[in-house]
């Protein structure tokens, strides 16, 4: 079925939805590069137009990837709940944005539609939102998840702490961890990307990271972000596995990529639960993802990225995660060619995921090849920060030593809590609290001397030496 | 600001990582030097992503050591359109001034990739420990070609065009903020187009206070004489030395 607008005589003809959605795809250059941009900002408007005129429930009857035997779209499809979707099933894609918008409807609302909702209708809604209904919209979706701290409620912000190194010296992670703990940094996971992917190493880094978390009595999580199949291996091994990770992405062939299938992820996540190592909550897998993923596999079959992503959170919503995050600048100018494309894309990722039930996180980053500066990032922090995302990633000044790449450095956290007033998770905040690292206010100290002088950092340092 | 313990406590740890920890802070912000040199360092990589490579000049100063080529890719709007379009990058322009080549050799090519500052930097210097190296391990250069708005798989079809056995592709890598000038090399045996990157060796961070540019050219060496040994390189050579080596053991 094709769709049409006219405007002022002329017609334009959108051959299928997947057509439709891409047309319709504010400016960024991985549509372009994909060959599937709208040919300029008029037919971009009425491809937006037919698409605002489009019953939602045109989306049930349109598989939009068009691969036979998609395990993601086969996903979708069985996950869609009709009772769920009853509510804004007779609204079209522009009435949607209307009806998310008003007053009348209202976090719980917009919730209960979760199972009711398709990727497709949730990218769909956002290409005609401008970027401040992404914000306010967003803003009014709380999704909370626990393991041994309690994330993503109203008036807080968490952190992953990424004390990467490019050789994961233990000693050098350490330093870098407890760096990011001085600064108050931490409560929604302590998380490395390794350099190398054994299992061996995966190893070493969660007994480290599991031996400062206890050394000091930090409610926190940790994570070594290597291979699900590597964490798998390491669990088996007796390891102290706390969240599993894994990117994933919005196809089968791009999961494929990734080298995972969607029962891989299943029996990561039974594993995990298994062990029983959550004190507040059983949320246990952390899941990245990223615009343009499914393009530089060529497993996107002519779908524009920013569906693409939103379909990587199908994937994602299936395992009840604790942390979701949209890695948004790293993948390159190819995709994200600037600080505006990055903006917007961090807003949508963060928006699509939320109306998609997950606890949505942004890595606010870029690259030295992209035509963007710390500036961008900060309006990127702040924009996200009104609309409610859940955490963020903080490394030492902005400087990520192993990916290298710039990051949120840990200033900005306090930044965050000191002027935006947004506190981290009530069982972190109690710790930074009671160990003196802040004071009352939550204003950051001086380290506490209960810390400086704490014989269990001395002793791992030492161990590490 | 927040000096004191919390530095006491860092300050002894900075040698065991590259990150910036223990920077201290003014409220929130950096102190104004530390900000101020993450921005130069910031500024430097900027400048390394969007210089030109002057081939002129790189001609000149290996004209000694083998026949010289010339190849453009088919960007043809400078780097804005490079940094967005990989996909032509790794396409060969027409009119490339190839040099003329028995078959079998082997073909360096030198691209600007994502910073002409590391091939300005350090691309003479490897060539230089480099081709002297190619007849102890038997085999002739077939020639270097100097590509501009050039991406690795370029390569692949120049090999072709030349006829090489093996392409070394030496490349600027993606600018870091500790370093605006590494250069890469992506070493493949029989090139073809569509070559798969796994079929590739890469060694990286070739520069001063890096990989040195003498030790990177007897790793290349190293690769092309296994290469040559097992007909292959990237995950298939690995393959094949296993097996070699199951079946000597």
């Amino acid at each position: 079925m094709s769709y049409v607008t006219t405007l002022e005589q002329t017609r334009f003809t959108f051959p299928d939805l997947r057509a439709l959605l891409a047309k319709a795809s504010p400016h960024r250059s991985g549509d372009v590069l994909a060959g599937v941009a709208a040919d300029g900002p008029v037919e971009r408007l009425a491809a937006q137009m037919a698409l605002a005129d489009l019953p939602l429930s045109a989306f049930l009857s349109v598989d939009v990837l068009g691969v036979d035997g998609d395990e993601v779209s086969d996903l979708i499809a069985a996950r869609h709940d009709a009772e769920a979707f009853r509510p804004v099933a007779s609204l079209t894609v522009g009435e949607f944005r209307e009806w998310l918008l008003a007053p009348e409807t209202d976090g719980a609302a917009i919730a209960a539609l979760k199972w009711g909702l398709t990727p497709e209708m949730v990218a769909a809604v956002s290409k005609i939102c401008r970027v401040q209904d992404l914000i306010a919209i967003a803003a009014k979706v709380r999704v909370v998840t626990a393991f041994r701290t309690t994330i993503g409620l109203s008036g807080r912000l968490s952190t992953r702490n990424q004390p990467n190194h490019p050789t994961d010296s233990s000693r050098g992670i350490a330093a870098s961890a407890l760096d990011g703990l001085l600064m108050g940094s931490g409560d929604a996971v302590i998380g490395v990307n390794p350099a190398t992917d054994t299992v061996e190493d995966y190893v070493r880094i969660v007994t480290l990271l599991d031996d400062l978390r206890q050394a000091l009595e930090i409610p926190t999580q940790s994570c070594c972000l290597g291979h699900v199949t590597t964490a798998i291996a390491a669990m088996e091994a007796g390891a102290p596995v706390d969240l599993v990770f894994q990117s994933v992405a919005g196809s089968a062939k791009a999961n494929a990529e990734f080298g995972v299938t969607l029962s891989l992820l299943a029996e990561a996540t039974e594993a995990a639960r298994a062990l029983g190592r959550g004190t507040v909550g059983t949320n246990v897998m952390y899941f990245e993802t990223g615009q343009g993923a499914a393009l530089s596999a060529n497993a996107h079959n002519g779908v524009d990225q920013q569906t693409m992503e939103a379909r990587a959170y199908a994937v994602a919503r299936e395992f009840d995660p604790l942390l979701v995050n949209t890695v948004v600048g790293f993948i390159g100018p190819e995709y994200l060619f600037n600080g505006k494309e990055i903006l917007r894309a961090g807003l949508e990722d963060h928006f699509c995921g939320k109306l998609l039930g997950l606890p949505m996180g942004v890595d606010v980053c870029y690259t030295n090849h992209v035509e963007a500066d710390p500036d961008d990032m900060d309006t990127l922090f702040v924009t996200l920060c009104s609309a409610g995302v859940n955490f963020v990633i903080t490394v030492p000044g902005s400087d990520d030593v192993m990916l290298n790449y710039q990051s949120l450095s840990h200033h900005d956290a306090v930044f965050a809590r000191e002027t935006l007033g947004l506190a981290p998770a009530p069982e972190f905040e109690d710790w930074l609290n009671r160990i003196g690292l802040t004071d009352g206010a939550g204003r950051l100290q001086d380290a506490p001397p209960a810390l400086a002088g704490h014989p269990g950092v001395a002793g791992l340092l030492e161990a590490h030496a | 600001m927040s000096k004191g313990r919390t530095e006491a406590l860092l300050s002894p740890l900075k040698a065991a990582t590259e990150a910036r920890i223990g920077m201290g802070r003014s409220g929130a912000g950096l102190p104004t030097r530390a900000g101020l040199s993450f921005a130069l360092d910031h500024a430097r990589a900027k400048e390394a992503v969007w210089s030109e490579l002057d081939r002129e000049a790189l001609q000149e100063s290996i004209a000694d050591l083998g026949p010289v080529g010339l190849a453009d890719s088919q960007i043809s709007e400078g780097r804005a359109e490079y940094l967005r379009r990989p996909d032509l990058g790794r396409l060969l322009a027409p009119g490339a001034e190839l040099p003329d080549a028995s078959p079998g050799g082997i073909c360096i090519v030198v691209a600007d990739g994502l910073s002409a500052m590391a091939v300005k930097f350090n691309a003479a210097a490897v060539l230089r420990s480099l081709v002297p190296l190619l007849p102890g391990i038997g085999m002739d250069l077939s020639g270097i070609v100097l590509a501009r708005q050039a991406r690795v798989a370029l390569g692949d079809e120049v090999a072709v065009k030349m006829r090489a056995a093996g392409v070394v592709v030496l490349i600027g890598e993606r600018p870091g903020l500790s370093s605006a000038d590494s250069l890469g090399a992506y070493v493949t045996w029989n090139p073809h187009a569509g070559m798969p990157n796994a079929d590739r060796n890469c060694i990286s961070n070739i520069r001063a206070g890096g990989l040195d540019p003498a030790d990177a050219a007897r790793q290349i060496a190293g690769l092309l004489r296994t290469m040559k040994r097992v007909d292959a390189s990237g995950l298939e050579m690995k393959t094949r030395l296993t097996a070699l080596t199951k079946a000597d053991g």
